[in-house]
């Protein structure tokens, strides 16, 4: 009985899996399609949890769902309308065609041979005998690795490098959207309503990122997860209209960017000078070690995917007071109302944004 | 008695979720499709979380669940807000 449901629950996830994604890919329309790509991920989300991968859920929901998808529906708010609108064809769009019909056709082909070659290797280790898994080798040497969580002994320990690299990655990308230059101005200050979510939303959200943050080292949970956590933050306060969403300015904000990179350095060469091998940190200190690379790290990702919601500089904080810089804390000089908002100075005065019109409060 | 008791709560809160996924697809405008997503929100996830903690049988998981159903209660009331007030701008200016 049991199995017959839980093979129902696979079908059913599966059958949307596959439907969502279609429909994702079939619609002309890239806010629907950005709408469908979110579900993709929240269903992706549900069957990493059936599959008993709960850090890969997390990180899927956090991540693939919810800022993947804040970051599509703000690229898809910058286009002007007519590209994705369903029934007017605009001229322009006809002379790409057959650039977009090799370029789809190519991708196609592309996603074809990832998947091919991921059912291969997922094939190749069905017939492979327990103690020959990864998996055998990550549960022999837990006990060393400093925490009892084996996807964090693995992405801070086991294999620290590639999680180094993946942090260098974020870095450079976060490098190339600031040289984007000044980010498109925020949007609307929030009325009431969303004014009052945010106010306990935003400080929930801090308090569930530290929540994950130290839950990584036992139970699911982690840098990244965190880091996203504290980046929904940002990107809640800044559709809220907040100028600068909380983000440090300046050298600070510098800081917050390279942290995760910086500590993993600061941490493997202090380790090398102490003549151990670069990250192989002493089983003794790497629970402590591995608390402060993830920390910084958070911060790093944190920065990284707020500034990406950004997709370019953000403003500078400016009191609009007083021309003074201030804190960016959040209960900061922030405008009770709409009325308040709109005259609150940096926002007048620049160009109206294209949803603008259509946006605007009654 | 304590499963009978979730089990009756669960499906009270499924039957909330078909309805309001019925009204999300057959009813005719904007308002009244909110209106039924809405129920499906706060009342279905509340009966479902209600049997769902029962079910759990642990004060801290039950805690969590309840805290699940009010972040989602805040969540939706204030998103439903928007999209009706939304629909009503454009409704205004046209």
């Amino acid at each position: 009985m049991t199995t017959t449901a839980l093979l129902v629950l696979d079908v059913l996830l599966v059958s949307s899996l596959l439907g969502l994604a279609a429909a994702a890919l079939a619609t002309s329309d890239a806010r629907r399609s950005v709408i469908y790509f979110m579900a993709f991920g929240l269903v992706l989300a549900v069957a990493w949890g059936r599959l008993l991968a709960p850090d890969v859920a997390l990180a899927e929901a956090a991540i693939g769902a919810g800022l993947s998808g804040a970051l599509l529906l703000a690229a898809v708010r910058e286009q002007p309308r007519r590209e994705y609108s369903n029934d007017t064809k605009p001229v322009q769009k006809r002379d790409r065609t057959n650039l977009k019909v090799v370029l789809e056709f190519t991708v196609t082909l592309l996603c074809i041979a990832v998947a091919a070659l991921l059912a291969w290797a997922l094939v190749q280790g069905f017939d492979r005998a327990p103690q020959d898994t990864l998996a055998q080798a990550v549960s022999e040497n837990l006990a060393t690795s400093g925490v009892s969580n084996p996807v964090t002994a693995v992405l801070l320990n086991f294999r620290a490098y590639d999680t180094l690299l993946e942090l260098a990655v974020l870095l450079t990308a976060v490098l190339g959207i600031l040289a984007l230059g000044p980010a498109r101005p925020g949007y609307r200050t929030a009325g009431p309503v969303f004014d009052g979510l945010v106010r306990w939303l935003v400080p929930v959200l801090i308090l569930v990122s530290g929540y994950l943050l130290w839950v990584g080292a036992h139970a699911p949970g982690g840098a990244f997860q965190a880091g996203a956590s504290l980046a929904a933050a940002g990107v809640v306060l800044r559709l809220a209209g907040r100028r600068t969403v909380g983000l440090p300015t300046g050298r600070t904000l510098h800081v917050a960017m390279a942290a995760g990179v910086g500590m993993f350095l600061v941490v493997g060469l202090s380790l090398l000078a102490l003549g151990r091998p670069f990250l192989g940190y002493p089983p003794a200190w790497a629970g402590g070690l591995i608390l402060l690379i993830e920390t910084a790290a958070m911060l790093a990702i944190g920065a990284t995917l707020v500034l990406a919601f950004f997709g370019g500089q953000p403003p500078p904080a400016i009191n609009p007071a007083g021309g003074k810089p201030v804190s960016g804390s959040i209960n900061t000089s922030r405008p009770r109302s709409r009325e308040a908002g709109s005259g609150a100075g940096a926002h007048t005065a620049e160009p109206r944004q294209q949803f603008g019109e259509e946006n605007r409060q009654c | 008695m304590i499963d009978a008791i979730s089990t009756l709560l669960i499906v009270a809160g499924l039957g909330f979720y078909l309805a309001g996924s019925i009204g999300l697809l057959r009813l005719p405008d904007l308002y009244s499709r909110l209106h039924a997503l809405t129920k499906a929100d706060n009342l279905g996830l509340g009966l479902l979380i209600a049997g769902l903690a029962l079910h759990a049988g642990d004060l801290l998981i039950a805690l969590k669940l309840v805290l699940i159903w009010l972040a989602v209660l805040a969540a939706s009331a204030a998103s439903a807000h928007l999209i009706a007030q939304q629909a009503r701008c454009r409704e205004t200016q046209s």
